[in-house]
């Protein structure tokens, strides 16, 4: 019996781990951001580095359960479903890297009187991406908890928007060069994408859950 | 003479295994739950057993409806009733192999002008109609169940699939069992009277009886049809009536095994007369049927909105169309086994 369970336990640990480097890749995404606002570079870096492992471990955990669900014919009613969940959950913490990276190499000058918008993006963002986690958690093994979730992920969601939105017409309203403004625009859409994608993967999950609930 | 006789036996047998084989593990093999090869093994394995265990109390009731007393008429009700349950089968419609050898059981006794115990055949009709109520039945209660265990339990998606993966096969055995017991009766019910083998004692540890031998050639032709022919129809199985998730499945494929113990389980009747309860006739009664009502006991619960209406009409239609084919085609062969080459269909 217990060989019978043996990929399955496998399986499950290599999700919950899967979801551990999301988790962890918000967290790391956030503190990097708050470095690099604070011009502390040296931990910044460190942060990159971080969150580069931890998208690696990601995508071959990722790799690694699509190769066995497969192998083993598992979940064969849900296999799409969560394949198609676990690789759009992989571009959150991907856009997060990609948004750090984006911090690394163009350097935009951030006005100390943005830096609090910018880490409330940052932070309301990263509790989207976060709940997430928890609602993929919970469709794993508790389907009617994940709407507790998710509409928190949306809420979280709009209030990126909103704060987005409001930093954005500051930027706006500032005395800068125009081509200082639109780099500054940019890293907030950057931010902020990181929820659009959480709310992309909330959407799916919602009906993923649908289906299966018996 | 005598294997081409039984050869008809063995062929109905052999479009059972095919057809009802598909009834129990259809769902698991057409949802990739299990693989053919394994689904038929095990149906074999355990259909066998069932037939030569417990296959002796519906064969009771079988005999009493009509007791085919010469061995050319038995090899014609059952080359009748395998060939209804083949074309039907190749002109697609849904058909059980019960009502098929009941329809050409009674075509025998018109023919040959024996009485049709009127009791045994209500017996039987009743079940055609109770059969697939007590299978809706017993799936909206396993499915209640089913439902408050997943909701109260917290079991990880993948290990409860790998339970569902094991049930199926339990349950899929059980089925196989049940199907053997209760079916053998079908398949090999109208040679029993005319049975020539003796019994056979296997190193004086038991006693296989001449009926035992013969259930076991029938339970073999059935897990012969499951291997050979079960493959394409349970593929196809799936979703032709209600698309049913693994889960349900289970619940179907163990409600209608529930039936077809119910009405084979001599243990159970002598445990409920025992207890003063009314006892289930031993009957041989329709897998394709409870597994139909199972279905439909699914599709109630969950709201009845994907019940495809057509298809339940065409099985309806062929519940009675099956043994009147059948009765009719026994009929008519009778005639020209008994005028055109003179054999004596009846004693």
């Amino acid at each position: 019996m217990a060989i019978l369970f043996k990929p399955t336990r496998q399986l499950e640990s290599n999700i919950e781990e899967f979801l551990n480097s999301v988790s962890e890749g918000a967290i790391v995404f956030e503190q990097g951001v708050k470095c690099y606002v604070d011009n502390d570079m040296e931990n910044f870096t460190a942060h990159i580095q971080k969150i580069d492992e931890l998208e690696n471990k990601a995508d071959e955990l990722r790799r690694q359960i699509e190769s066995m669900l497969y192998t083993h014919t598992l979940i064969p009613e849900h296999r799409g479903d969560v394949l198609g969940l676990l690789e759009n959950t992989d571009d959150v913490i991907d856009t997060m890297k990609e948004t750090l990276n984006q911090f690394d190499i163009e350097t935009p000058d951030i006005p100390h009187t943005l830096n609090k918008d910018f880490l409330d993006l940052t932070t309301v963002s990263v509790k989207s991406a976060d709940t997430l986690v928890n609602a993929i958690r919970a469709f794993f093994v508790e389907a009617r908890a994940v709407k507790d979730h998710l509409h928190k992920v949306y809420y979280y969601e709009k209030e990126a928007d909103r704060i987005g939105n409001h930093l954005k017409r500051k930027v706006f309203q500032m005395n800068l060069d125009l081509c200082k403004k639109f780099h500054l625009r940019y890293f907030a859409l950057h931010i902020q994408n990181v929820s659009d994608r959480a709310e992309g993967v909330a959407d799916r999950l919602a009906i993923y859950t649908i289906k299966r609930t018996i | 003479m005598l294997l081409i006789f039984l050869s008809s036996g063995l062929f109905l047998g052999w479009s059972l295994g095919a057809n009802d084989a598909a009834n129990i593990f259809g769902t698991a093999v057409g949802t990739k739950m299990i693989r053919f090869k394994t689904a038929a093994i095990i149906c074999g394995i355990f259909v066998i057993i069932g037939a030569v265990i417990g296959g002796s109390g519906t064969t009771h009731t079988r005999g009493k409806l009509g007791a085919v007393n010469a061995i050319a008429g038995a090899f014609m009700v059952a080359t009748a009733a395998g060939f209804t349950v083949f074309w039907m089968t190749k002109i697609k419609m849904p058909v059980s192999t019960s009502q098929a050898i009941v329809g050409a059981i009674v075509g025998w006794n018109f023919f040959t002008g024996s009485p049709t115990d009127y009791d045994s055949l209500s017996k039987i009709v009743s079940t055609w109609i109770f059969c697939p109520i007590l299978a809706a039945i017993f799936s909206i209660l396993l499915f209640m169940i089913v439902r408050l265990i997943i909701n109260r339990c917290r079991i990880h998606l993948l290990t409860f699939d790998k339970y569902t993966r094991i049930g199926l096969i339990i349950v899929g055995a059980f089925g196989a069992y049940s199907l053997g017991a209760n079916n053998i009766a079908n398949v090999m019910g109208v040679f029993v009277p005319v049975a020539p083998f003796d019994d056979l004692n296997v190193g004086g540890l038991f006693i296989v009886s001449g009926t035992q031998q013969l259930f076991f050639l029938g339970g073999l032709a059935i897990a012969i049809g499951a291997y050979t022919y079960s493959r394409r129809v349970m593929e196809t199985v799936g979703g032709n009536l209600l698309k049913l998730s693994p889960e349900t499945a289970l619940i179907v494929v163990l409600a209608q095994s529930l039936v077809l113990f119910v009405f084979s389980s001599q243990g159970l009747e002598h445990l409920l007369n025992s207890i003063g309860l009314p006892a289930f006739p031993l009957v041989p009664v329709s897998s394709s049927q409870a597994v139909v009502g199972a279905v439909i006991g699914i599709g109630i619960i969950k709201g009845i909105r994907g019940i495809k209406y057509h298809t339940l009409g065409e099985i309806a239609i062929g519940w009675i169309t099956t043994p009147i084919v059948a009765c009719i085609i026994t009929y008519i062969s009778l005639f020209f086994l008994q005028n055109v080459f003179n054999q004596q269909v009846s004693l």
